[in-house]
């Protein structure tokens, strides 16, 4: 009969690992979303949106329950603040994910054809930047010495995605068959939710970072 | 007879109360163990390590001065907890150790008989070296146990649960050596006047008249723990450990393998008897090894951090205790004799 300690430990790695598959397959429903938006599959749209739904509560569910078991055991007491910050904030990500496409139905924005490969093009790089910060922290967890490597590869999608974000924008801007100011404005507060996703997953990584370097001996 | 090893099991409570601290501080602090779980633990295996390892370092004492009356074992015990209580009370490092030698050599004094310099300086000797060997094996465990993390790959938690699980073993071990090293301190200068005679626990095992003795000494250290311990278990471990619970493992880890080094008798005879370098049997400051510990792992991360006050209070302990004990000693053996007209000196 294995130590209690052992089994409640073992009980989190496989709801923290349940957390992170969760926030992974958000991203991807999340792009999914955007791009049967763009192609103007209504009825696939709304059953990924109600998708995205279900996962993201899940998620909600999985984060609420770590935080009460490493509080209610006080396991990892001198990581434990750190671990469920990471947590919280990785939450957010999914978050705003499930809100960007649910604005994506509410508003119904026009998005003109020149302009789709770069709105998909901006999600790919958005939905890598979660991928790569999903990576890093199962690294947090694993195997410390990978967390930089990951941290630096959601720095450089996240790098990706702004230059995107300022192109597109200035697409919008520029584009003569684009005339109306409330037009423009409304894709412009699509792309900046889309870059937001890349900037939330950036902020989440400095805090691995910080996070993993204080889990020294 | 009860009366007059009151102030040796006096001495047991007050070392079993402030230092379980060093054993299981930390785990207990951060709530990785339970105080129920550290409290049994230790007592169980203080008063196993008193018992089954106890003598090696009392030996030692008794050479450095052998107490002829109960009067006098009495009085220096007595001397010795006051030394620790008067020095603990003014905020100044203090170790049961060396309270006990100062008091033994304050007895010497009073009965004018000669310290035996030698062992004086084996002594000394040993407790210089309890914090450097220490801090040499902190270094050294650090060092396995970054490969062993590293190349593994643990999960955080399960790292963890073997962290809480090597905490309860290194503390079980550490209060083992604890009871081995320091039950001389408790009841050394009563071993020669010890009135049990050997007794058969029905053909199972035998307890001679010092293990006997020894285990009275182990029950008052395990009294001191249940009682008072986990106070100073929530405040000094807390304090004394800002390092992280595996630190906390290695440090607790290398001060036991030092205590237990200056009190096994089977491991000198082993040594002894292969040719290799032996350690003297003596009783030494847990506390010290413990700071040696810590400033060895300091050492091993680097060297940033490093408090050096602590080295320099160590070495005041070295001076003030002894001498402070002798002559509190010294003072109540004149009381003891002149006032209260016992025998002191036979």
């Amino acid at each position: 009969m294995k130590a209690p300690f052992f089994n409640k430990a073992g009980e989190l790695i496989t709801e923290i690992d349940a957390f992170l598959d969760l926030v992974d397959e958000t991203s991807l429903i999340f792009q999914k979303g955007v791009r049967l938006f763009l192609n103007g599959e209504e009825e696939k749209f709304d059953s990924n949106l109600k998708r995205i739904s279900v996962v993201e509560n899940k998620a909600d569910d999985y984060q609420k329950s770590i935080k009460y078991k490493l509080v209610k055991y006080m396991l990892i007491p001198d990581s434990r603040g750190d671990v469920l910050d990471l947590l919280e904030s990785t939450d957010n990500v999914v978050d705003n994910c499930k809100k960007v496409l649910v604005h994506f139905s509410i508003e119904q924005p026009y998005i003109p054809d020149f302009l789709k490969n770069d709105f998909l093009e901006l999600t790919t790089q958005s939905v890598q930047s979660v991928d790569c910060l999903v990576k890093g922290i199962r690294s947090y967890f694993n195997n410390l010495a990978l967390v930089n490597d990951y941290i630096h590869k959601v720095h450089y999608y996240e790098h990706e995605a702004d230059e995107l974000e300022e192109l597109l924008a200035r697409k919008v801007f520029t584009a003569g068959s684009i005339k109306d100011l409330c037009l423009k404005t409304h894709l412009r507060y699509f792309i900046s939710r889309i870059a937001l996703i890349s900037d939330l997953a950036e902020s989440v990584s400095e805090k691995m970072a910080v996070a993993a370097i204080k889990r020294s001996i | 007879m009860l009366f007059y090893i009151s102030s040796g099991l006096f001495l047991g409570w007050s070392l079993g109360a402030n230092d379980a601290a060093n054993l299981f501080g930390t785990a207990v602090g951060a709530r990785m163990v339970k105080f129920s779980t550290a409290a049994i633990v230790a007592s169980l295996f203080v008063i196993i390590g008193a018992v089954v390892s106890g003598s090696g370092a009392s030996e030692t004492l008794n050479e450095l001065g052998e107490i002829t009356t109960m009067a006098g074992a009495f009085i220096v015990a007595l001397a010795a907890a006051f030394t620790v209580f008067w020095m603990t009370k003014l905020g100044l490092p203090v170790s049961t150790s060396q309270a006990i030698v100062g008091g033994i050599i304050g007895w010497n004094i009073f009965a004018g008989l000669q310290t035996n310099p030698q062992v004086v300086t084996k002594i000394v000797g040993t407790w210089v070296l309890c914090p450097l060997l220490s801090a040499f094996f902190s270094i050294i465990y650090y060092m396995v146990v970054i490969r062993i993390i590293g190349n593994s790959k643990i999960h955080l938690l399960k790292l963890d649960s073997y962290t809480r699980f090597g905490l309860i073993i290194a503390g079980a071990f550490g209060a083992y050596s604890l009871g081995a090293n320091n039950i001389a301190n408790v009841m050394g200068v009563f071993t020669q006047l010890s009135p049990f005679q050997m007794f058969n626990a029905g053909g199972l095992f035998t307890l001679n008249s010092t293990q006997q003795l020894f285990l009275w000494g182990g029950i008052a250290i395990a009294a001191g723990i249940f009682t008072y311990s986990k106070k100073v278990m929530m405040t000094v471990g807390k304090s004394i450990f800002k390092i992280s619970p595996v630190g906390a493992l290695i440090a607790i880890l290398s001060s036991s393998t030092v205590l237990f080094l200056f009190a096994s008798v089977s491991l000198k005879t082993w040594l002894v008897a292969h040719n290799l370098p032996s350690f003297p049997l003596v009783p030494v400051s847990s506390s010290q090894a413990l700071v040696g510990a810590v400033l060895g792992l300091g050492l091993a991360k680097g060297g940033r951090n490093i408090n050096f006050k602590n080295v320099g209070n160590i070495a005041l302990g070295w001076v003030i205790t002894p001498v402070t004990a002798a002559l509190f000693s010294y003072i109540a053996l004149f009381f003891m004799q002149n006032v209260f007209l016992q025998t002191v000196v036979g």
